[in-house]
């Protein structure tokens, strides 16, 4: 399984089978909610924060 | 068949959506990411059959679209319905032209009129931004004392949007409201959303439990979703003496909590819906 380094706190993510660009996952270590921005090489960001008109 | 999928973050909602069109081998589904996105107005060209829109942001949502309709592709939701749904002054001006049930709401656009709405009103009310969703700034006001603090603040600290004064007549809902998914002209499911605080949003906490679709949900739900232009959309429901009643409608509606709860296989559903309207059938 790919991993790739959480960006908050350094941990090493697993990028499970299936994931896709642009996909929110957490990190298991800190909580913090990540973006995978490339699979390959697999990388990721922190997710953007919530703007006014997010929603439904 | 080319379908856009117009998004940002790729959540378990949108997930769930493109598992299920990648099952129809006819479909090439298309990313778009409304943060790589540019429109050249009058020269664009798109091939796509239909788009479908999940994007975060309203204010994306609601140009894209309104873009891609004028180039003739056709969009779920239509940028009538993200119009209206995006702001809840206009939803309820749609509801209560098309005689659906909804909570007494007013409109004001100063303090001072606002402040003489209310008080017409009686407390509590519901200050609500007009844009805006997840439950955010909504504001219970029980008295004089607070309709006068908060209304100052959102006039002096909010951009001119907070100063468009939304006020709702509190419903109480002992502990639950209802969450109904409208797709096309059926109400496909509902959900209980349970929580001891008045705010009852999934996304504030709201604890969801699978609610049987009655005679009366699905025919208010469809009713709402009507109003609004019809399409895919989520209905919250205030339970009342006076019989159901429309709190709101969001037009991205997200379901990843309902898929389970309910045992409807929404995304399905929405797909199918949406295939339809590529092929001119709804």
């Amino acid at each position: 399984m790919k991993t790739a380094e959480c960006p908050v706190c350094g941990a090493s993510v697993e990028i499970p089978e299936g994931t896709m660009e642009n996909e929110l996952i957490t990190c298991p270590e800190c909580g913090a909610e990540l973006e995978v921005i490339s699979l390959d090489p697999p990388q990721l960001e922190e997710a953007p924060q919530e703007e006014e008109d997010w929603g439904e | 068949m080319k379908v856009g999928f117009l998004h940002s973050l790729i959540r378990k909602d949108e997930k769930f959506l493109i598992d299920e069109f990648n099952k129809h081998k006819e479909v090439e589904l298309i990313m778009i990411d409304d943060r790589d996105l540019t429109f050249n107005l009058g020269r664009d060209h798109f091939g796509f059959d239909v788009v479908i829109e999940r994007s975060i942001n309203h204010s994306r949502a609601l140009h894209s679209i309104n873009l891609y309709e004028n180039n003739g592709v056709k969009c779920v939701n239509s940028s009538k319905v993200a119009t209206i749904c995006g702001d809840k002054l206009l939803t309820s001006a749609a509801l209560a032209k098309n005689k659906v049930p909804q909570p007494e709401v007013r409109i004001a656009f100063t303090e001072e009129s606002a402040i003489k709405a209310i008080e017409e009103m009686g407390y509590p009310v519901v200050l609500k931004p007009a844009v805006g969703s997840w439950g955010r700034l909504l504001a219970k006001i029980n008295d004089r004392d607070a309709a006068e603090a908060l209304l100052e603040h959102k006039a002096v600290l909010g951009s001119y949007h907070h100063s468009i004064f939304y006020i709702q007549k509190y419903v109480e809902k002992n502990g639950r409201d209802i969450r109904s998914f409208v797709v096309g002209n059926r109400c496909i499911a509902a959900i209980y959303r349970e929580s001891p605080h008045w705010i009852t949003n999934t996304a504030r906490g709201g604890k969801a439990v699978n609610c049987p679709v009655t005679d009366e949900i699905n025919e208010i739900s469809v009713r709402a979703a009507n109003a609004v232009g019809g399409g895919v959309v989520a209905i919250d429901l205030f339970e009342t003496n006076q019989g159901l009643m429309v709190n709101e409608v969001n037009y991205t509606m997200e379901f990843k909590n309902s898929v389970h709860t309910t045992g409807v296989d929404i995304p399905k559903l929405i797909v199918d819906y949406v295939l339809k309207v590529a092929n001119g059938e709804s």
